[in-house]
């Protein structure tokens, strides 16, 4: 059974619309990837998961509709949302954007941090740091950490790659993939980088103004000719 | 010199209470971009409440003191609940109007349950001085002076090491950000004004013992606390005590070195203060400079 199933989803920024009736379901366990050009509607889609814009039409998380949820109620379920452009607290230090992160847990966070400083070596000397004065790759790494914190079921990863270089972005993409297969988190992530998106995928959906265009295994989408004219280059 | 000194001591006693109440408004215009014009009234109206809790209750001072903080934070977290939350996707003009609105509220419910009559109010402290050489320091502003910042160093610690206090500046500094962790972000606000009405309390009881009580004692303190706040910076909490006791000492020298001034234009004083900074250093002495894209 899917964990994650959106039927017929739309969404609207006042009174233009973003979403035309997306549908995509992400079974647990599974890394899917969401492709698509600017303004294709991506990053609309994680945030009517997350219930950051207003949606209608049907998303079932673990057998509940998120549909009249707000964002701190979908975190709390377990859906962790690491938006575009990170949104790490620039003023507060490294340590408190990680304690933030588990917030709706209760109980000594110490073992998580450590846990952090494991995948992220650096964290673990900068706890006192503003995150503000983190370069880019570490903001997002921070982010990515502070969304691990709350434990959660499913991972919505925003643009993880966007102005990072390639061996940070593959570095990552590496951890969000191992995270997967130990710990069986599952992912659905947004991504320009479509090369290394399907990658890490089992499945992707390819979005086009508001819309599912194509979907399939990751396979089928690297073999698919206008997938790869369009988003892979070749 | 002693009288520098004593001005400067009774300077301090002024300005911690100036401070307290320009903390209250940084707490919610950090967390909100509005000035609540209620928390003056506020303030009174939960003085009342220390009052009625002493005289006619029995209650000791430090006990009603106590009873009186709660109070406050109850009030602050309904009133934020109830008259503001409902507002708050409307315009900062809309917000200000509710604020307002909370004035004439809060000035006629007093007027109404209390009657404008003018009150005693005790104080904790002793009428007396401690004389050193020349100079007589008053037990009251001293004592005004460490309540006010034994509370403030209360405050600054539940910010600094509870959960609840890094939601709360979470919320304030990204709303967006801390509502995708978790953090219930209209709560915070109310418990913003929660305590944003705790330390109004706290200036309030400090200045009834000298003003009296009355429904329009808190109304003179709120300019002063808005030039406190202006001077600190209006975002800055460091600001808000900095810049109350700054105001306080310097309001209580020029009232008895400046002759023209006096004790009758210290209000304008205070607003020739809002009005130089806001033209000079709009961001304060303690504020970052904020540049905006238009």
């Amino acid at each position: 059974m899917a964990l994650l199933e959106l039927k017929d989803v739309e969404a609207r920024y006042g009174p233009v619309r973003a979403l035309h009736g997306i549908s995509l379901a992400v079974d647990e366990g599974q890394i899917v990837a969401v492709l698509g050009a600017n303004g294709a509607g991506k990053t609309t889609t994680l945030r009517a998961i997350s219930g950051t814009v207003k949606r209608t039409g049907e998303i079932v998380y673990d057998g509940r509709s998120l549909g009249r949820r707000g964002p701190e109620a979908v975190a709390k379920l377990g859906v962790a949302h690491v938006p575009e452009g990170r949104g790490t607290f620039s003023e507060l230090s490294v340590e408190e954007n990680l304690r933030l992160g588990a917030y709706t847990r209760r109980g000594s966070l110490d073992g998580d941090i450590e846990r952090m400083s494991g995948y992220f070596p650096w964290i673990g000397t900068r706890l006192g740091q503003h995150a503000g004065t983190l370069s880019g790759g570490e903001q997002q790494m921070l982010a990515l950490a502070r969304a691990l914190m709350g434990r959660p079921r499913l991972l919505l990863l925003d643009e993880p790659s966007l102005g990072l270089a390639p061996l940070v972005t593959r570095e990552i993409f590496r951890i969000v993939k191992e995270l997967n297969e130990q710990d069986g988190l599952t992912v659905l992530v947004v991504e320009q980088n479509a090369a290394i998106a399907l990658e890490v995928a089992s499945h992707a959906y390819v979005l086009e103004v508001g819309k599912v265009a194509v979907s399939g295994t990751s396979e089928e989408l690297a073999r698919n000719e206008s997938v790869r004219k369009s988003y892979l280059g070749y | 010199m002693a009288e520098f000194f004593q001005q400067v001591v009774a300077g301090l006693g002024d300005g911690a209470i100036y401070g307290s109440l320009a903390l209250a408004l940084v707490l919610i215009h950090r967390a909100t971009g509005v000035i609540n014009f209620a928390q003056g009234e506020m303030a009174m109206f939960t003085t009342y409440i220390a009052w009625t809790l002493i005289e006619n209750h029995g209650w000791s001072y430090w006990p009603a003191f106590a009873g009186t903080l709660l109070f406050a934070l109850v009030l602050g977290i309904g009133v934020q609940r109830v008259v503001i939350a409902p507002v708050s996707n409307a315009s900062v003009l809309t917000v200000v109007i509710m604020t307002i609105g909370l004035v004439l509220t809060f000035n006629g419910l007093a007027s109404l349950i209390w009657s404008a009559e003018i009150r005693a109010f005790p104080s904790p402290f002793p009428n007396e001085t401690w004389q050193i050489g020349e100079v007589s320091i008053s037990q009251e502003s001293v004592g005004t002076f460490v309540v006010v910042l034994v509370l403030v160093a209360l405050l600054w610690a539940f910010f600094q090491f509870t959960k609840i206090g890094l939601a709360l500046r979470a919320s304030a500094l990204n709303p967006e950000a801390s509502r995708l962790v978790g953090v219930r972000v209209g709560w915070m606000l109310a418990i913003g004004w929660g305590l944003a009405a705790m330390l109004g309390a706290v200036a309030g009881m400090l200045t009834a013992p000298t003003t009296f009580l009355e429904p329009t004692m808190m109304q003179a303190i709120l300019i002063y606390a808005f030039a406190a706040a202006v001077l600190g910076g209006i975002d800055s909490p460091v600001g808000a005590i900095a810049g109350g006791l700054l105001l306080g000492v310097g309001l209580n020298l020029i009232g008895s070195y400046v002759d023209f001034v006096g004790a009758d234009l210290r209000l304008p004083v205070a607003l020739l203060v809002i009005l130089v900074v806001l033209l000079v250093r709009p961001a304060g002495l303690f504020g970052k400079p904020v540049a905006r894209r238009v």
